[in-house]
């Protein structure tokens, strides 16, 4: 693009924005460009990246579907998977053509409109694999005509999005030792972004990045320093080898700074603190990388020496908004271990944080963003439970409210057992024998229940809550009986749209947290809602159960 | 890929994969099926892959594991050509036979090659010559024209980057030699006429009773409502030219050497 170009674009009204890109986009039809990916959001009628662009916000600028009508949604069309395994994936929606992954490593494009399927690809997965908490897969990345999976043997497939025809497969670790990717991959330019998850099995975790055209790899950032690098003097001995922090969410990218942002996850064994002593960087934190070198540039740790399984693996939520009257590029972070933060995305500076549920691990934070902790007597609560206030459930911000919406575990806690373990490859390595705090009762855990809901209100529940980025504070509840792990979708239109575990579907204003439209797709809902839009209709869709349901209003 | 099955119950075949089950002489043993049900182009394709794959163990001549001879036509435990594939692929617990990684289009290549080993001279066939075959699939034959191959090329035609392990050697002979006859009806072109006049036209890729999806002449993925048409028809007949008066027998055996060496991306 030109610089006149450019000038030219800047010069435009947001309405005018919106139409050349549109515009652009119909004219650049089936090539999923770097640009077209940098502009993601400025054509709502797509969704080209797992949140729907490099902000990683969630919100869409589709507004056909508003609080005045949205009771007037009806079901257009369903596609069942054919796998009883858990459906995490977000689809990519690329002009008309919807691509969605079935476990443990299919590819299917539908027609967007219809749900009618152009093709299938099927990626053989080794039986070595063994991600910890079920053969799931997020969803895709999309370049050009090409589309790039990540396995659950740690491979990464790039796959022909036209005719699903594989086009390169690569290695990227070692499933026998417990390497496992269920994370949609990020592009980048060029490159192809992926993390590895495994945490559970004392990994050393890393975020790679290969050649989109190749699957050359380009470099490889390991979350754990080793010998000689920054950071490793915060393990004793030989613990590093296997101390986890895997980052098995996608990150986000801001395109100005040149930053990706990347959350880890928990040190390994993740409950015996006593097998590795000291802040074990860079598990639990958030990295900003150069995507063009994977060289840090700042890093945040938001639970130092973590023995509660408390991931940062939440994907970033990047938001440029004025901060004590001054414009300022910020990191919105709803961590798992129950504190909401805001962090400067440019420098990694702390802003503020604040809990948004009930917290007894910590009294707050200090200066600096470090927890004051407050452990827990031996046998007693603590809260927010393992599962944490959130998880790695798709937050949302909406640009129209100014709010940050969040699936939160409310007043949800966990009785921490620390036992000993030895390192075995491929073997888990936990060490913790946790509980529930009613005794003989339930409480819900990371995986699904039956069909009837033994979780009372005395364990929890889910809520979706929605924050004011500025203070923390809560500014409205909705809350559920059972708990949620489901993402969040908010649009132009004012509405938030959001599932959890009891498999309703729900439209809440996203003002006021108002319920305006609810039905009942009898599966969890456990993947983040996408929208978009083809021949002028918006459509609104969600996996539940074994299926993708996709809503539009009435004609 | 089709093969078509012994009769069990007529035949009794041998399996020499296995020196141990090999029948005493005085077994009463029933005739084999006649080599003609094997298409030549199957067999040469397992002569050369048994070449590379299987004489380590049991020689050129098929003789070298005692007690096995795999052109002897006698078999103890192998009855049709699924319980020898069945061996092949899952091999022998206990025995030498260890289980073999083969595609469809290898496996049928094997078992025809393993029937028709007291009757096939490898050594006077004349193979097909993948790199030849490459060399006409670009040149010549213009093959790329329409075809994609590890994703170089037009998407018009069916991808072919996995053809070869997909199709055996015999099918993709005929699809050279007589495309329409040889064309899968799912691989069919198909031709739309809309209510207001436009025609597409474009490969099926899926269909049911309300609408049908293709791959249009510009590679756009198409999905149509039939209540929205106001013609349809279903092309019986091939674009791909016969290659039969354009290549030799041996370049037309080339290009079938070429296009079994694609195996996709393992």
């Amino acid at each position: 693009m030109s610089r006149e170009m450019i000038a030219a674009i800047a010069r435009m009204s947001r309405v005018s924005l919106l139409l050349f890109f549109a515009l652009a986009a119909t004219s650049l039809r089936a090539q999923v460009t770097a640009d077209r990916l940098t502009h993601a959001s400025s054509e709502p009628q797509n969704w080209l990246t797992y949140s729907g662009g490099y902000a990683s916000q969630r919100y869409s600028l589709l507004h056909q579907v508003d609080p005045t009508n949205v009771k007037n949604l009806e079901m257009k069309w369903v596609f069942q998977v054919q796998s009883l395994q858990k459906l995490e994936s977000t689809p990519l929606v690329v002009d008309g053509i919807m691509y969605v992954t079935q476990s443990p490593n299919d590819v299917i494009a539908l027609d967007a409109k219809s749900g009618h399927v152009f093709w299938t690809y099927h990626f053989n997965v080794s039986p070595a694999a063994r991600p910890c908490c079920g053969v799931v897969n997020r969803g895709l990345a999309i370049l050009g005509d090409t589309l790039f999976m990540a396995t659950v043997d740690s491979h990464l497939v790039a796959i022909d999005a036209k005719n699903g025809h594989a086009l390169w497969n690569i290695k990227v670790a070692d499933a026998n030792a417990g390497y496992a990717m269920t994370l949609a991959p990020l592009i980048v330019k060029d490159k192809v972004l992926v993390g590895v998850a495994g945490g559970e099995f004392g990994i050393r975790g890393f975020i790679s990045a290969y050649d989109a055209h190749t699957g050359a790899e380009a470099w490889r950032f390991y979350t754990i320093p080793g010998p000689g690098e920054p950071g490793h003097e915060t393990w004793k001995g030989e613990d590093w080898l296997h101390g986890g922090a895997p980052a098995w969410i996608t990150g986000s990218y801001d395109p100005d700074l040149n930053l990706v942002y990347w959350g880890t996850g928990n040190p390994g064994p993740d409950f015996n603190i006593s097998k590795r002593p000291g802040d074990n960087l860079y598990s639990d934190s958030v990295l900003a990388l150069d995507p063009d070198t994977g060289k840090l540039k700042w890093y945040f740790q938001f639970t130092p020496n973590d023995p509660y399984d408390f991931d940062s693996v939440q994907v970033p939520v990047l938001v440029d908004t004025d901060w004590n009257g001054a414009p300022r590029k910020l990191i919105l972070w709803g961590n798992r271990n129950g504190f909401f933060y805001v962090l400067d995305r440019t420098t990694g500076k702390f802003l503020f944080g604040r809990p948004f549920v009930k917290v007894n691990w910590a009294r707050g934070l200090d200066d600096y963003g470090r927890p004051i902790l407050t452990p827990q007597p031996s046998g007693t609560p603590t809260f927010p439970g393992q599962q944490g206030g959130t998880n790695w459930y798709a937050p949302s911000y909406s640009p129209r409210t100014g709010l940050m919406y969040l699936s939160a575990w409310e007043d949800y806690s966990t009785i921490f057992v620390s036992v000993d373990a030895e390192y075995k490859e491929g073997q888990h390595y936990t060490a913790g024998a946790n509980t529930g705090p009613i005794p003989g009762g339930d409480t819900p855990g990371g995986q699904q229940r039956g069909p009837i809901n033994t979780y009372t209100e005395v364990a929890g529940h889910g809520a979706v809550i929605a924050l004011d980025p500025h203070t923390g504070e809560k500014k409205w509840s909705f809350d559920m009986h059972d708990v949620t792990t489901s993402g969040i979708l908010t649009t132009a239109g004012d509405l938030l749209f959001t599932g959890g575990r009891e498999g309703y579907f729900q439209a809440l204003n996203a003002h006021t947290g108002e319920l305006l439209w609810k039905a009942n797709l009898g599966g969890d809902i456990i993947a983040g809602p996408i929208t978009y839009e083809v021949d002028g209709k918006q459509y609104i869709s969600v996996a539940a159960g074994h299926a993708i349901f996709v809503f539009a209003l009435r004609n | 890929m089709e093969i078509q099955k012994l009769r069990p119950l007529r035949f009794l075949v041998s399996s020499a994969l296995i020196a141990f089950v090999l029948l005493p002489a005085a077994q009463a043993l029933r005739a084999q099926n006649p080599p003609t049900q094997y298409a030549p182009a199957d067999i040469e394709y397992g002569a050369r892959i048994f070449l590379t794959q299987c004489t380590g163990c049991h020689g050129v001549n098929g003789d070298q594991v005692p007690g096995v001879n795999l052109g002897s036509g006698q078999f103890r435990h192998v009855f049709s050509d699924s319980d020898l594939r069945s061996v092949i692929t899952n091999g022998i617990p206990g025995t030498g036979m260890r289980p073999f990684n083969f595609d469809p289009s290898e496996l049928a290549g094997i078992v025809a090659y393993i029937r028709n080993m007291h009757i096939f001279d490898a050594g006077k066939t004349k193979l097909g010559d993948p790199t030849r075959g490459e060399a006409l699939f670009e040149g010549t034959g213009n093959c790329g024209s329409c075809h994609r191959v590890n994703g170089k090329g037009p998407r018009v035609a069916p991808d072919l980057s996995d053809i070869g392990a997909l199709r055996t050697a015999d099918l993709l002979e005929r699809s050279l030699v007589d495309p329409s006859a040889a064309m899968l009806p799912m691989n069919r072109s198909v031709r739309a006429v809309l209510r207001n006049g436009k025609v597409i036209t474009g490969r099926r890729l899926n269909e049911d009773t309300y609408s049908v999806q293709l791959i249009d002449d510009q590679e756009h993925l198409v999905s149509l409502d039939k209540s929205d048409l106001r013609e349809y028809t279903v092309v019986t007949t091939s674009s791909m030219p016969s290659y039969k008066d354009k290549l030799s027998a041996q370049e037309i055996s080339d290009v079938v050497a070429y296009l079994l060496t694609l195996k996709g991306v393992k």
